[in-house]
Formats: C-alpha cells, sequence, structure tokens
C-alpha cells in the first residue's frame, strides 16, 4: 500500500473515532428510547400548568349553579367558557376570582345575529334586541329561557325571519302555513308547528284558477315541476333563490 | 536510543489505554437500556391510549371561544400571525365564488360580511393539528425535535429544536408557526398536559355546541366512539395520505 | 420580536385571497436562496473538472485546477446561509448527532461530508501532492509548515507514486461525477419531497437542480478564468473558451428543456392547485421569472452563444459575448433559486391566496449577509488561489497543462 493512502487512512480513522467519541458524550441521555426523540422532552411537556380546571372540578363548591344550569339551554355549556380559565381559582378560591362577563358583546359573540351560523341555533340582532341593556338585566346566564314567552316567531327563528323578509313571501304572516301550538313556544321540540303536506297548498295562491291578485306568479299546478312537491325545488322562505336580492 | 524506545513505548500504552476507555464508552452507550415508562408519565399508561378529535362543521357557531381558550391555555403569543387553534368563516355565493376568512382566527368574532353578494351557503370551519397518523413533519424534522408519541400525539421538543422551518414547510394544513420568542416550532399538542390528566384539551372544554368531539380512535367507549358512528367522516386533504385523525362531520368541498 | 410583528402586520395588509393565519410569516428567506444557489455552483464547478479527468476534454484542461478550487471555495460557504437562517444555530450540530433518517434535511451531514472530506479535499490532495511536497522545501516561514502539513508526511514523490496520485485523482473523480449528482440532486429533493407545496412537489425538481447547477457551475468558471487571465496579464485560451461555451450550451438547452417539461406537465395535468399557481406567476413572479429567468437568463445567453457557433465571429468579440453569456446565466440561475424557493412561498397552501415577501436589510437574514455570504466564496478562492496556485508549475510542469497551454 502507497505510503499516502496510509497517511489518508489514519487521519480518516482518527476523524470518524474522534467523532463518535463526542457524539456520546453530546446526544441527550433519554435520546432514542422510544423513538427518535427526546424521551424526557414528553415529561417536560406535561409539566405544563393547566390554565382550565374543567368543569366537575367547578362543580364541587358550586352545586346549586350547576343544578339550575343543567336544566337549562346552557346545561352543555362549560362554566369556563363564559367565567374563563379557573383552575387557580379552584386551588385558591380566595386569590383568585374567575371572570364575570357582563356587557351585551360578550353574550352576541354567540347569540349576535350571524348567517353563516347553523339555522335554529338562537340568535338576535344586538342593534334592535332591547338596545343598550345589558343581556342579563333579562336572561339568567345561568337558566337563559326568555324571561316572557316569545311573541314572535322570529324570537327563535331569526334565520328564517331574516330570509323571508327579503322574499317576495315577506308578507305572509307564519301562521299562514304552519299552526303552532301554544305549547310550541314553552317546549319547543316535543310540540312542533304543522307544514303544508301537499301540491294543492301552494296552489291556493299560484295555482291558474286561484282566486288572488294578478301579480302573484302562477302555474299549472298539476304539470309544472311533475312529479315533485313544491318545495323540493323552492324554498317556501325565499321561493326564488336566484332572483335579485330586492332592499 | 534506549530513552527513545522508552517513551515511545509509554506513548503507544497511553494509546491503548485512552483508545480502550473510548471503545468502552461507546459500547456503554449502544447497551443502554431504556428508562420505563413510567419515569416519564405519572400514574398514566401511553399504550393504552390513542387520540384523535371530531369536528362538527354543522354544530360550530363560529363564536372562536375555543381559539381563544388555547392561547390562553398554552401561552400562546397573542399576536394575530400566530395559533395553533383558530376558526375560518366559508361563504359561497350564488355565482359560485369562494370567499373565506379568520380576522385573528375568530377570537373576537366575525363582521358582518362585507360583501354585496347573495349567499348561496355559509358555515364554519375550525382548525388545528391533525395530528396525523402519517406526518410529514415528523418525516421531515432532520433531528428528532418533532415526533409521535407512544398514544398518538405529535409534539416539539422546544429544547432540541434547531429552528429550520422544515416542519412548517411540509405540514400541508399551516398548523404550525415558529414562536417568535423562542424561535422554535410551535403547534397544538391536544392539550397533552390536559389529556394525560384525564382532563379535555382546552378547545374542547370551552366549546359550547359541542362542535368539538375528543376522545380515542381505539374502539373503547368514548365520545369520538359515537362520533365517528353518527356521522359520514371526511378529514382535509386526504389526497395526500397523511392520515388526519381530526375528523370532520358535514365538511363541504370547498374546504381546504 | 417587535420588528418582527411589525413587518408581518405590513405583510398582513399585502394578503390577496385567503391564506392560513399562520402562514404571514415567510420561513425561508434569501439565505435559503443563496444556499441552493452555491452548491449548484459547487456541483457545476466540480463536473467541468471531471471533464478533464474522466473524459479527456483536453481543451478544457487549464480550468481544471481553478474549478477544483472554485467548487472547494463556495463548497465551504455553503452551510453558512443555512446556520444562519436557523432559529437556534448553537443546536445545528444535532444535525450531525441524531441524523432523522427520514429526514432529506438530515442528509445534509452525510452528503456534506462525503463531498467535502472524502471527494473534493481528497481530489485536490492527490492533485497537489506532488506540488505540496516541493513548495514544503522551497518556501519558507510559516507557509512552509503549512505545506508540510498539507503532505500529512507523505514525503514520497518518486514517478512511481505521483503515477499513483493521478490513478487516485481519477478514480476520486469518477466517485465525485455520481457525488455531484447526489450533493446538488439531493438539495433539489429537499424540496422536491414536500407534498403539502405544489410549486415544489415535482419529481424533476432534483434533476432540473442539477443541470440549473451544471449551468451556473460552467459559466461561473468560464467568468473566473477571463477575469483571472485577464488580471494575470496572460493570454486567453480561446480554444478553452469556445469548448466552456459549448458545454454551456448543451447544459443550458438540457436545463431549458427539462423545466420547460416541468411546465407543459403541470399545465397539462392542471391539478387542484393550477389555479393559484397561474395567479402566482402572472403576479408576484412576472418579472424574476418570465422576464429575468426565462427571457434575460436562459434564452438570450443560449442565443448569443448559439449565435457565435452559427458565425464565424472574431476571437475579440466571442470572448465578450462568452462574458456577457456567464454574467447574464448567474443573474439567471439566482433567480430561478429566488422563484423556486420564495416562489414556493407566496402562496397559501388553502390555494386560496397569496402573499408577499420583502427582503430586509439588516438582520441576520438581510440582503447584507446576503450579500456578504455571496462575496465570501469569492474571499475564499483568493486566499486558496494564493495558497495552491492553480498555474504555479514547480521543478516538472503538469503534462496536461503544459500542452494546453501551448
Amino acid at each position: 500500500m502507497p505510503q499516502q493512502v496510509k497517511r489518508l487512512i489514519v487521519v480518516f480513522v482518527a476523524l470518524i473515532l474522534v467523532f463518535f467519541v463526542i457524539r456520546s458524550f453530546l446526544v441527550p441521555p433519554t435520546f432514542g428510547e422510544y423513538g427518535h426523540y427526546r424521551a424526557s422532552s414528553v415529561k417536560e411537556i406535561l409539566s405544563q400548568n393547566i390554565k382550565y380546571a374543567g368543569e366537575v372540578v367547578c362543580e364541587e363548591c358550586h352545586d346549586d349553579i350547576v343544578e339550575i344550569k343543567s336544566g337549562s339551554y346552557h346545561k352543555r355549556l362549560s362554566c369556563e367558557t363564559c367565567h374563563g380559565p379557573a383552575y387557580e381559582h379552584s386551588q385558591a378560591p380566595d386569590e383568585y376570582t374567575p371572570y364575570i362577563p357582563s356587557k351585551r358583546d360578550y353574550c352576541s359573540l354567540c347569540h349576535g345575529y350571524n348567517p353563516s351560523r347553523p339555522t335554529g341555533f338562537p340568535q338576535i340582532d344586538p342593534v334592535k334586541h332591547n338596545p343598550l341593556r345589558p343581556c342579563i338585566k333579562c336572561h339568567n346566564p345561568h337558566d337563559p329561557t326568555p324571561p316572557e314567552v316569545p311573541k314572535e316567531c322570529k324570537g327563535c327563528h331569526e334565520e328564517i325571519y331574516r330570509t323571508k323578509i327579503l322574499s317576495p313571501h315577506a308578507l305572509l304572516n307564519c301562521t299562514e302555513c304552519h299552526k303552532a301550538p301554544e305549547e310550541h313556544k314553552i317546549n319547543p321540540r316535543a310540540f312542533r308547528p304543522t307544514k303544508p303536506s301537499s301540491r294543492k297548498f301552494c296552489g291556493k295562491c299560484h295555482s291558474k284558477e286561484a282566486k288572488v291578485s294578478e301579480e302573484i306568479p302562477r302555474v299549472d299546478i298539476i304539470y309544472h315541476g311533475y312529479g315533485n312537491l313544491c318545495w323540493e325545488c323552492h324554498y317556501p322562505h325565499f321561493p326564488e333563490a336566484h332572483t335579485t336580492k330586492k332592499e | 536510543m534506549e530513552r527513545r524506545e522508552f517513551l515511545k513505548k509509554i506513548l503507544k500504552w497511553i494509546f491503548i489505554l485512552i483508545g480502550g476507555g473510548l471503545v468502552l464508552r461507546l459500547l456503554s452507550v449502544i447497551r443502554r437500556k431504556p428508562a420505563p415508562i413510567g419515569s416519564i408519565y405519572e400514574n398514566y399508561d401511553p399504550t393504552e391510549h390513542y387520540y384523535a378529535m371530531g369536528i362538527d362543521i354543522e354544530k360550530c357557531i363560529g363564536c372562536g371561544r375555543c381559539a381563544a381558550a388555547c392561547k390562553i391555555e398554552n401561552n400562546v403569543p397573542k399576536e394575530p400571525y400566530f395559533f395553533r387553534t383558530w376558526v375560518e368563516r366559508y361563504i359561497i355565493t350564488v355565482d359560485g365564488e369562494t370567499f373565506v376568512d379568520s380576522p385573528n382566527g375568530g377570537i373576537d368574532g366575525f363582521p358582518p360580511l362585507g360583501s354585496e353578494k347573495e349567499i348561496l351557503r355559509s358555515f364554519f370551519v375550525p382548525k388545528l393539528c391533525n395530528h396525523c397518523d402519517n406526518p410529514p413533519c415528523v418525516q421531515v424534522c432532520p433531528v428528532g425535535a418533532t415526533y409521535k408519541t407512544i398514544d398518538g400525539v405529535i409534539l416539539v421538543d422546544s429544547k432540541y429544536c434547531i429552528g429550520c422551518r422544515y416542519c412548517i414547510q411540509a405540514c400541508p394544513y399551516g398548523a404550525r408557526f415558529l414562536h417568535p420568542k423562542t424561535r422554535t416550532a410551535e403547534k397544538c399538542t391536544f392539550c397533552y398536559h390536559r389529556i394525560t390528566k384525564g382532563l379535555k384539551p382546552a378547545c374542547v372544554e370551552v366549546c359550547p355546541t359541542q362542535a368539538r368531539i375528543f376522545g380515542e380512535v381505539k374502539p373503547r367507549n368514548n365520545p369520538l366512539a359515537r362520533f365517528v358512528r353518527m356521522h359520514k367522516i371526511r378529514v382535509l386533504k386526504p389526497s395526500l395520505n397523511t392520515e388526519p385523525k381530526v375528523y370532520y362531520a358535514n365538511l363541504d368541498k370547498e374546504v381546504t | 420580536m417587535e420588528k418582527l410583528l411589525e413587518q408581518l402586520a405590513l405583510a398582513l395588509k399585502e394578503v390577496t385571497g385567503y391564506i392560513y393565519p399562520n402562514e404571514i410569516e415567510l420561513h425561508w428567506g434569501l439565505l435559503i436562496v443563496i444556499y441552493p444557489y452555491i452548491t449548484g455552483l459547487v456541483a457545476g464547478a466540480f463536473i467541468l473538472a471531471s471533464l478533464v479527468k474522466v473524459f479527456n476534454v483536453k481543451e478544457v484542461a487549464p480550468t481544471y485546477r481553478l474549478s477544483l478550487l472554485t467548487a472547494l471555495a463556495f463548497l465551504l460557504c455553503a452551510p453558512l446561509p443555512l446556520l444562519a437562517h436557523l432559529g437556534h444555530p448553537e443546536r445545528s450540530f444535532e444535525i450531525f448527532l441524531t441524523p432523522h433518517f427520514s429526514s432529506a434535511m438530515a442528509m445534509f451531514g452525510f452528503v456534506y461530508a462525503w463531498y467535502l472530506l472524502v471527494v473534493l479535499l481528497l481530489e485536490i490532495w492527490f492533485e497537489y501532492r506532488k506540488s505540496f511536497v516541493i513548495w514544503s522545501r522551497t518556501e519558507k516561514g510559516l507557509k512552509k509548515i503549512l505545506y508540510y502539513i498539507f503532505t500529512l508526511g507523505s514525503m514520497d514523490i518518486s514517478d512511481e507514486a505521483v503515477e499513483f496520485d493521478h490513478k487516485a485523482a481519477k478514480f476520486i473523480t469518477v466517485i465525485g461525477i455520481p457525488s455531484a449528482f447526489l450533493l446538488h440532486g439531493y438539495v433539489g429533493f429537499i424540496f422536491g419531497s414536500v407534498k403539502a407545496n405544489p410549486w415544489w412537489s415535482s419529481v424533476l425538481m432534483p434533476i432540473v437542480f442539477l443541470f440549473s447547477a451544471m449551468v451556473s457551475g460552467i459559466a461561473l468558471v468560464l467568468f473566473l478564468y477571463y477575469i483571472i487571465t485577464l488580471i494575470r496579464g496572460e493570454k486567453i485560451d480561446m480554444k478553452c473558451m469556445d469548448k466552456l461555451a459549448s458545454y454551456l450550451l448543451y447544459a443550458m438547452i438540457l436545463d431549458f428543456s427539462l423545466e420547460a417539461l416541468d411546465f407543459i406537465h403541470r399545465v397539462y395535468e392542471s391539478e387542484e392547485s393550477i389555479k393559484i399557481l397561474s395567479k402566482l406567476l402572472f403576479s408576484k413572479l412576472f418579472v424574476s421569472l418570465l422576464i429575468i429567468q426565462v427571457l434575460l437568463g436562459t434564452l438570450i445567453p443560449m442565443g448569443l452563444i448559439a449565435w457565435t457557433k452559427i458565425i464565424k465571429l472574431p476571437s475579440e468579440l466571442r470572448r465578450v459575448i462568452y462574458f456577457i453569456s456567464a454574467f447574464l446565466v448567474q443573474v439567471g440561475i439566482f433567480t430561478t433559486r429566488w422563484n423556486v424557493v420564495i416562489g414556493g412561498q407566496l402562496f397559501s397552501k388553502s390555494l386560496k391566496g397569496l402573499m408577499t415577501y420583502k427582503v430586509e436589510l439588516m438582520g441576520t437574514e438581510g440582503l447584507l449577509v446576503g450579500i456578504f455570504l455571496l462575496l465570501l466564496p469569492f474571499i475564499i478562492l483568493y486566499i486558496l488561489l494564493k495558497l495552491l496556485p492553480p498555474w504555479k508549475e514547480e521543478a516538472e510542469p503538469v503534462k496536461e497543462s503544459k500542452e494546453a497551454h501551448v
């Protein structure tokens, strides 16, 4: 073997050896124990402070409030959704007081009208709904059932109301098509309002024979869209979805 | 001449001793046994769990409490450029255009629609780290500073991360960011410090409509088992084969 | 940190469409543009050097040692932009200690060590060993000691030993060609394997990187050879220049074809990302990609060199044309890197919006650091040229280079 190759081998072997020795000192002790990572970092992450205590903890002292809440529309709402992180409060109740939201904008984060929200979620228009009065004056946040039975349907069905007032059906009352038993206002799911069931119902206004204003669009109630019920193509609260908005 | 020979001999022995010592050291490193799991986890067995989350789009009201709670629970920088979870609003107009926004991650609510166009449909989509079963971020981390735990959660070792940001590039969901102070990658941990103590993640805890469900993939009695049974499930960007463990119910085709 | 937040606030105003909230900060900036640019020059220069040893292209022999030293100077600087951009540069050694084998980036340690220690330094060592021995005898003072250390105590310069050196150098060059491919193909793979990013994710990325590397490397050596010969007041070897220009043209044709293929393939497949990518191309990348990279950096120099091939031009004019082309190619390849690295971060992974990037002047990832990192290899090259002069002949001149000079 030529001399220069021998020299090179010595240099390279020395380099590799030095690398492995340095490596053995610098690699963290728990590295690679459960995978290609520092196992002790899991421990560090686990030691992070908890801020939200969880509802079970609240119940230990505030069982009276939890009791009220558990029968209300807010029954599945966690205490800390409104009151903020309460772990410190649970550890030292006198030193840390949780947040108590009292302004209108907090409630409207959920209950302010927003057309992107799912249908049926109770929403109000924060500008028109009893302006400037704090929500908690009328609603107990732990049992937010409206203090008075809502006089109008839009109290709960704001979404539909909003749609309908922009539509050709704006002047129709809800009761024109739905008959709601009085109990529906107190126990909405157990007592449901009626819904129209046949093409004839729409035909009362929209059939060629109907004796109503000339301006109401008329169709042949038997053959128009044959085989479908009217509301399978038209949304009754906004019958022609593709007509331009009238404002 | 004799002295020289003697010195050479001594040198040779010193080399052998040092070399032998180093070889022993290397062997000791190789043969080291892992510490028991109990030394890392107290009163918790990670082998018995495998976590995932369910999100029902139909239930999300876009209140942004999840994003707000996450920032508090995990000390996420308050500025609107760093989120471990956030809520997006989708608005699809009648003429087929899609508008998306997420002002401050949805924490301050969503302003009234600026658009004059008629809405066809609109909804909110909460987003977070998908804790992929085939995580591209873990694949690309050059040093092993981000990893999948035994119970399927993707974590970041902030003391080992070199801040190369390859993981941020590799995440298809924009779930990672570089913490402006620590200069290391950061993201959702499924509130690992909470779930290992039997608590729910902060976002799930505060969600007022139960749009977020936390539980486990393994078939056992837990809220997620019910969720995946009662809904048709989609995940985000399935074509990338990241196998996300955040399951969406009622997800729209426009969501990316 | 305040400065970063200010920047992000400004960047937020420039966003069009929707981006994920975490995407406002652009993570790989100017320095990561410089990194593939520099490694590309290394690989390109080495491949040029290998033409002499392996493929026996006698014409470019005068540039052999220059190419090797250029490759070395740039390789020594290659890790610096990476280091400077890290959030924690002091932890960078972890990449060598606990490399994650599934990570393309972790392979950096291996590829770099292999290329530097096994390929480049060894080849230079075998090439220069005889010179080292001679210089360690003829030089004085510190240089003498330095050259002696360089010989590693191997002082044998018998004909047999020198013959072995030549063989060894040739053997290493043979290994070196795939290694150079590996070095730069690997850099392309770092980007090409990111499935989350449709602008990067392409199987052609490593190959496109490789050929653009060859283009930039050949252009750089041509450029340096021209300047150094002028400075040294020697006669320019036109045969060598012509040959270099030819290789530059061939490499450019290949490179451009591959890039065109990539482009056509994307347009034809028309995947989900095509809308946002075409928006990107015609807004944010219009100047840097279509005008600078394609027109100024590729089509014009290709046309110029092709012109010299078709019509016989006087050597003075050819020289100037080569020089201008080489310069334009450098600008073009730099913007190629820019368009890949920055371009891939100017659109949201939601495929619904575009961001902006502004290079800052100061700061560790700013323009000044970038310029310094681009100048540093030339400073190192200057030192290397002083220390290992490629043209300084020992007692008996190296055969090939003598023939070529005549």
